[in-house]
């Protein structure tokens, strides 16, 4: 009796309904004048009553899911015994989790004490009822509902009007997911962002120089409070998506002005799939690549000229990210490149300028804005990006700017403190979400100053 | 005509020709170094993958009888399971090399052998109850030290380096002892070792053993998660694409829309993962580690990317068509459904390949979700604790196990073929189906 065997068996009632309307509608017609009678088309009937059967019945679905453990858990309370619920909550949640482990594997009879069985025996009852109920409910007024929409099956019936408009409605729900995204993102960073606050000042996390999120479990313990000052993670980002720029904006750019320029169009059909190849490969692959190949190289070159480098150094993880982010930068540029109107090249030339005095005279500065915007974006790629620098990129924070040197990331750190065992109220977990949001207001300020410009430039052109 | 200006075009006319040709090879340059760059990383990762799909297999004569085995001749398929087998492997060791007498020796003799064998035997004489009684020749797994140092090394008399290399790449390095040298060396010299195709690669699960390990059930985690992305992300962002573009009115909610849509596109793929954390396993209690949680996850993540696609593509139909469907009294759902929508399909389709193949190779949100796990079993559903193809990587990429690098490299192999094989597909449908109106 799962929710999934319920949605079947409303799928196929729902499909039932529909034929059994569309039949009526025909049948309706026939003392009509035919179908040319009716308002709508028999398939539309059809479509509305089965809309009346399934829609109600997923609502209460939904509705009843999400009531139902409140609803047990208040109903099996009185059967807890007194003297537990006297030690407080915790002993009651402890109590309640070995019950809800025991029922969810089917053993009740595994415990020990006769007290838990007759709770957990309790606890099957209800959950077999509750499931039972819904599948009875559920049924019963999809199949009502159904049986009465068919009833109302007539010529004027405006059932086209009232299938498209909650087709249309959909449709409006589905688009509006995507603001339900951000909300959901926004609340789940901010909330726990907030929590962390309460533990930690806000100006201690933006202007501290110390990280180090390990609290102790204990309070006697060394070092038991931790100290959560982010500059050296946010220095550490900067480090890398600078040293990734540094390669990514010169190599892109100069790329997308070969292909957009000079590149005959045969040779750009080959060249600019491969490029974008880079961007399809994923980034594990990249930071697998880091790791392993290009930072032992980094390490023997700079040893073979007496530096010291260190083997997870910020330049291996930098070089590579900027690597990737190259096919962003020149597909971006030469987008803007191309839509740069062909008049002010044939200007130039007639003035006598060759071709790269055209283009670095006349068509970047005319593309400019465009470019600035593609940067922006690729700069908020390059703060985002985690698998590089979590595999590349070192875990300790260290407030430096040699790029020789190992530097962790804001993106790294989310992944330490959130991977493997945690308990969710400790601030090191919440630490975690208190960076989440600064990654997500940095790149999120970068993304709309960028789409704006970009906006702008295409608007100045079109 | 103006002598003195022609002639100060004409002084520098050489300079500005050779700047010309300097800025031409700067382009050049730039696209040579990004390609070459795709070639040295596809073809390092080719060079240390591809011994992946192969091992080392060692030639062993077994005795399968009553007692070594320690279980008498009619016993069940149960008591078989649990016979000796691994006794039976230690001592057709020693009857191959009887001077072997002290205990440390008689361990490392063992340690030739992957601990896997015996399960490998285990099935064998289950298949072939007849051999019971007696002496079998087989061809064992080795153990991962041994098979590197097969794959790597025609001579193993050569000088041995223990620890780590510095820059003499040829030297050979292993953690294998003398004693394990020449007993190997034995067996090459009877033509007893073997480097062959093998399918344990594609058929076992994570192991800590690495000659071991497999991607199976990575792969069967990836899929559940690619169908559960797709069933979720295709579906919304067509209906997302088509309100936009068909029917949205010019208001602010559809530009915030937009907006959201356009801003989601460029969020880092880690947030997401941080709001499934929060959302699906802390506040609704959602199973971890389960490729239900993260196929929601990675399809909130591909929406705009297929959404933007989709849209797109609705875009690329003419209006004529809308208009004629409209003239015949077709109502706009029926515009949409019976016209603008076929026509459509092929480009909404390569939108959500690419939008997959994204998904695919995902790995960060996942991280916070709890897919990274050690996952021996393959995933039965889309509840069960699994993980994917490139968290897969993750781990192996992480592991000291020298023979891990091998195959993380060949899990990469395979997972950049699906890649291929979907981006491929996402061309070839592009070029079949488009239409300039």
């Amino acid at each position: 009796m799962t929710v999934i065997n319920l949605l079947i068996v409303t799928a196929v009632l729902t499909l039932l309904y529909f034929l059994f309307g569309r039949q009526r509608a025909y049948s309706v017609a026939k003392g009509n004048g035919g179908i040319r009678g009716m308002h709508s088309l028999p398939t539309h009937y059809g479509a509305l009553v089965a809309l009346w059967c399934v829609v109600p019945a997923l609502f209460i679905i939904v509705a009843w899911k999400l009531l139902e453990p409140s609803v047990v858990d208040s109903l099996l309370s009185s059967s807890i015994p007194a003297e537990i619920r006297a030690q407080g909550d915790m002993a009651v949640s402890l109590y309640r989790n070995e019950i809800n482990n025991a029922v969810d594997s089917a053993r009740i009879s595994s415990l020990s004490d006769p007290a838990k069985q007759a709770t957990a025996t309790r606890l099957a009852g209800l959950q077999k009822y509750a499931s039972y109920g819904l599948f009875a409910l559920t049924l019963c007024v999809a199949t009502l509902l159904g049986f009465l929409a068919i009833g109302r099956i007539s010529p004027t019936l405006e059932a086209r009007h009232r299938v498209e408009a909650t087709v249309q409605g959909f449709l409006l729900a589905c688009a509006s997911i995507a603001i339900l995204t951000t909300i959901g993102i926004v609340l789940s960073v901010l909330f726990e962002s907030i929590r962390f606050f309460n533990q930690v000042s806000f100006v201690e996390f933006v202007t501290g120089l110390k990280w180090s999120p390990q609290t102790a479990i204990r309070s006697d313990q060394v070092g038991s409070t931790g100290s959560f000052g982010a500059i050296p993670l946010f220095a550490g980002t900067m480090l890398i998506s600078l040293i990734a720029m540094l390669v990514a904006v010169p190599f892109g750019l100069m790329s997308a002005i070969y292909l957009a320029e000079y590149a005959s169009s045969s040779a750009r059909a080959v060249i600019k799939p491969l490029l974008e190849m880079l961007a399809g490969i994923p980034t594990v692959v990249y930071g697998f690549f880091a790791a392993l190949t290009v930072a032992p190289w980094i390490k023997g070159i700079g040893e073979s000229i007496g530096l010291s480098v260190a083997s997870e150094s910020a330049l291996a993880a930098g070089l590579v990210m900027g690597i990737m982010i190259i096919p962003f930068v020149s597909s971006l540029s030469d987008d803007v490149i191309t839509a740069v109107p062909q008049s002010m090249r044939d200007g130039s030339f007639g003035l006598g300028a060759t071709h790269s005095e055209t283009i670095r005279k006349v068509v970047i500065p005319a593309a400019l804005p465009g470019i600035v915007g593609g940067v922006l974006l690729a700069a908020s790629r390059a703060i985002g990006e985690t698998m590089i620098v979590v595999m590349a990129a070192g875990l300790a924070a260290k407030l430096t700017a040699n790029p020789l040197e190992a530097v962790t990331t804001v993106t790294v750190q989310i992944v330490t403190l959130l991977t493997g065992d945690q308990e969710f109220d400790s601030a090191k977990t919440l630490a975690a979400f208190a960076l989440g949001l600064m990654l997500f207001v940095s790149t999120l300020v970068l993304n709309v100053i960028a789409l704006y410009v970009v906006r702008r430039y295409r608007e100045q052109y079109d | 005509m103006n002598n003195a200006t022609t002639e100060r075009v004409r002084a520098t006319l050489k300079k500005r020709y050779l700047k010309e040709k300097i800025f031409r090879g700067f382009g050049i340059t730039a696209i040579a170094a990004s390609l070459g760059f795709l070639v040295l990383l596809l073809g390092s990762i080719l060079i240390k993958g591809l011994p992946a799909f192969q091992a080392t297999y060692l030639n062993v004569d077994i005795e399968l009888t009553e007692d070594v085995l320690d279980i008498s001749a009619d016993a069940s398929t149960e008591e078989l399971r649990g016979a000796n087998f691994s006794g039976a492997i230690n001592q057709a060791l020693r009857d191959r090399f009887p001077e072997v007498t002290k205990r440390k020796q008689r361990r490392q003799l063992s340690g030739l052998v992957s601990s896997g064998a015996e399960y490998a035997l285990a099935d064998y004489l289950a298949e072939n109850r007849d051999q019971f009684g007696n002496t079998v020749n087989l061809w064992l797994l080795a153990d991962d030290e041994v098979d590197a140092l097969i794959k790597r090394n025609k001579d193993l008399t050569q000088p041995i380096k223990r620890g780590k290399n510095k820059n003499n790449e040829s030297a050979l390095i292993t953690r294998l002892s003398e004693d394990q040298l020449g007993w190997l060396q034995s067996f090459k010299d009877a033509g007893d070792t073997n480097v062959r195709f093998s399918s344990t690669f594609f058929t076992n699960g994570d192991s800590r053993e690495p000659e071991q390990a497999g991607i199976r059930a990575a792969l069967i985690g990836s899929a559940y998660t690619l169908l559960i992305t797709f069933v979720l992300s295709f579906p919304i962002a067509v209906a997302a694409a088509i309100y936009l573009e068909e029917f949205a009115p010019q208001n602010r909610w559809t530009d915030l829309v937009e907006v959201n849509i356009n801003n989601l596109a460029a969020v880092p793929s880690i947030v997401f993962g941080l709001l499934g954390l929060a959302i699906f396993i802390n506040y609704l209690a959602m199973p971890r580690s389960a490729p239900v949680v993260g196929g929601i996850v990675l399809s909130l993540m591909t929406l705009p990317t297929i959404i933007i696609s989709s849209r797109a593509a609705l875009k690329a139909v003419p209006p004529s068509i809308r208009e004629a469907a409209r003239g015949l009294g077709a109502s706009p759902v029926q515009v949409v459904t019976h016209h603008v929508l076929p026509l459509a399909m092929p480009g909404i389709l390569t939108g959500t390949i690419i939008g997959l193949a994204q998904a695919l190779g995902e790995t960060a949100p996942l991280l916070m979700i709890g897919m990274v796990a050690f996952i021996v079993d393959i995933p039965q559903s889309v509840t069960d604790p699994s993980t994917v193809l490139p968290v897969q990587v993750f781990l192996w990429a992480d592991a000291p196990e020298r023979a891990f690098t091998e195959r993380t490299s060949g899990a990469i192999l395979v997972l950049l073929a699906f890649l291929v094989v979907m981006n491929l597909t996402a061309v070839l449908l592009r070029k079949k189906f488009e239409r300039r109106w």
